[in-house]
């Protein structure tokens, strides 16, 4: 029997996740991949495409829609089951702490899919870790720019060097058993509302 | 995280108003005082707390009541062993549709009086004017095809009349979508539990015409599902999680106690909408559209009537409806499972120490209560219903069989 190609659909409302998983299936050789964001209409879209494994991230709010559009509905020829095999546990689990959730319709063979759904999780980790990143980042970015004010605040009302300033705002840190950010912020907020404003 | 705490709880919860007793429990210190810490973690789907219960991230969560049922069934992909110790209330729900059906409704005699009989009746008269000429059939929207909302909807269609597998199309809808759907026109009607009702009569795109508490009073709708394999292991953790959530509801019922309430189910973590939104479930006086409004009675009960209670006959009449709709076959071994699935003997152990009032069986004959009714228990002073089906017909456990038959007919007949 000659193997045909599979149809993978992703669902995704996060449109740069569901191109890392695009990317990444299509350098697997998957051709046959739809990327989907939005489920507006999708029964129509489901009966065009067939697909035979269904990529849902765990976040999207539709997904008991999905299921029982895949459960009852005409648009989808043969009954779909989530994951491959109840049996295989670890992968299960994997999976759901990814944040990833796979259907494949009835009959499909354990190996031709486990692959497909060891990519979506690894990819979906890797995305997580990027997003976390970036957003450490972010407020690493954030902090420096509310010391850097607090420093200019300490520095006018105290007459401070620049490094007298953030040292003073270390020590209160130290002793408060709090992050500099955190002082910082409350005496940006704190001169906020003491001082003449500032933006004026 | 205290670190003193005894048991270490983990539950999941949709960000629905009749989660609010978990949340309570949590927010309001009901579960710390009981030894446990409780961590809840909000939810998207109804099918993330399944598969998050199944592969133990959850030990419990805020369910729809035939869930479990279905969990056990083996009707969901992925579901573990589900029990079910405690109920997180009675009624809540509401049908809304479009203005366009409500004026079609009201060209058949439909008021606005939220009687689901006279509204039925309107309904039907429309959809056969609507067959008649070629239309499309109406589409309405529940949140899960295993819900309270689908069966109650489909009961008080199919009791008018109406067959809800042909004459109409239902389809499923998150609860926070609901409004905007019907808004757009891409649904005619929806039930759903508040405040996703008031939230289109506000709009103005929508009318209430007829609440779960009139279609059958005394309702139950979600539970508290917890993974059996947790429970068997950690009994003294759940009991004391129990009584925990037995307090909580008790302070949520208190009108005194409803402003906080409102207060805390408002905060981004919980529902993250305006304390007001939420004050119609609480009164249980709603706006129906057009003006109009209503204070129904038991509209939402989150304690009285001994609404935590999980009653054998709750899960069966739910398992009724599974089978009626073709959802699950009627064998002697899914009734057992379905008898199996909700645990009034873990509510009663875990409440005993309380000195409550605590209902001295496992399943009642429903809709059999015309008044509010003393029933016989341990403890002093428990009253149960009026629990009337709208179509005053009786739901007796022992008879379930004649039940399913009986009810199977009504089908073929509408």
């Amino acid at each position: 029997m000659v193997r045909t190609a599979l149809a993978v659909l992703v669902i995704d409302e996060n449109r740069i996740r569901a191109a890392i998983i695009e990317a990444g299936l299509r350098e697997a050789g998957h051709e046959r991949v739809t990327v989907i964001h939005d489920v507006t209409g999708i029964a129509r879209r489901i009966a065009e495409i067939e697909p035979d494994v269904i990529v849902i991230d765990l976040e999207n709010p539709n997904r008991d829609m999905l299921e029982n559009m895949f459960q009852l509905s005409r648009a989808v020829k043969r009954p779909i089951a989530m994951f491959v095999d109840r049996s295989d546990q670890a992968s299960i689990e994997a999976a759901v702490d990814a944040g990833v959730s796979a259907y494949v319709v009835d009959g499909l063979r354990q190996e031709r899919v486990k692959p497909i759904l060891d990519m979506a999780v690894s990819r979906f980790n890797a995305f997580s870790r990027m997003a976390r990143e970036l957003e450490e980042a972010r407020n690493e970015l954030e902090s420096r720019k509310v010391i850097d004010r607090a420093k200019g605040i300490l520095m006018k009302s105290r007459g401070l060097s620049e490094e007298a300033a953030y040292t003073l705002l270390r020590k209160t840190a130290m002793n408060q058993n709090r992050k500099i950010s955190d002082i910082a912020q409350s005496l940006v907020t704190a001169a906020g509302l003491l001082g003449p404003a500032e933006d004026e | 995280m205290s670190m003193g705490a005894e048991h270490q709880i983990t539950a999941g919860f949709m960000p629905l108003f009749d989660s609010a007793v978990l949340v309570a429990a949590s927010e309001l210190g009901f579960a710390a005082r009981e030894g446990i810490d409780l961590t809840l973690h909000r939810e998207t789907s109804w099918a993330n707390i399944r598969d998050r219960i199944a592969i133990g991230h959850f030990h419990l969560a805020h369910m729809l009541g035939p869930m479990p049922l279905a969990c056990n069934l083996g009707l969901t992909p992925l579901a573990s062993e589900t029990i079910v110790p405690f109920s997180l209330g009675l009624g809540g729900n509401c049908v809304t549709i479009s203005n366009a059906v409500w004026a079609g409704m009201a060209a058949h005699g439909a008021a606005p009086d939220l009687d689901p009989a006279r509204a039925g009746a309107a309904l039907g008269a429309l959809i056969r004017e609507r067959a008649a000429a070629g239309h499309d059939p109406l589409r309405f929207a529940v949140v899960h095809p295993h819900s309270g909302h689908n069966y109650e909807l489909r009961y008080w269609l199919a009791a008018c009349g109406i067959d809800p597998t042909r004459q109409i199309e239902i389809v499923i809808v998150p609860p926070p979508f609901m409004a905007d759907a019907l808004a757009t026109g891409r649904i005619d009607g929806y039930c759903v539990g508040e405040p996703w009702n008031s939230a289109s009569v506000a709009a103005g795109t929508g009318h209430i015409v007829t609440v779960k508490a009139q279609i059958w009073r005394n309702s139950p709708e979600k539970v508290i599902g917890v993974r059996k394999a947790w429970a068997d292991e950690n009994p003294e953790a759940l009991a004391a999680l129990l009584r925990a959530l037995h307090h909580s509801a008790r302070w949520c019922q208190d009108p005194a106690n409803h402003g906080e309430l409102a207060a805390v189910m408002s905060q981004p973590g919980f529902l993250g909408l305006p304390p007001a939104v939420q004050m119609p479930i609480l009164t249980g006086h709603l706006q129906l559209g057009d003006g109009a409004e209503r204070t129904i009675d038991d509209f939402f009960l989150p304690f009285d009537k001994a609404a935590n209670f999980p009653w054998k006959s709750h899960a069966l009449w739910f398992y009724t409806q599974m089978v009626r709709w073709g959802h699950v076959a009627h064998t002697p071994e899914n009734l057992a499972i379905a008898r199996d699935c909700y645990r009034p003997d873990l509510y009663r152990s875990a409440l005993k120490p309380l000195g409550v009032a605590l209902p001295g069986a496992n399943s009642k004959v429903e809709g059999a209560l015309r008044v509010a009714t003393a029933v016989g228990a341990t403890g002093a002073g428990l009253m149960l219903g009026p629990d009337g089906f709208f179509d005053g017909q009786i739901f007796d456990p022992d008879e379930i069989d004649a039940y399913i038959a009986g009810q199977k007919s009504a089908r073929a007949d509408a």
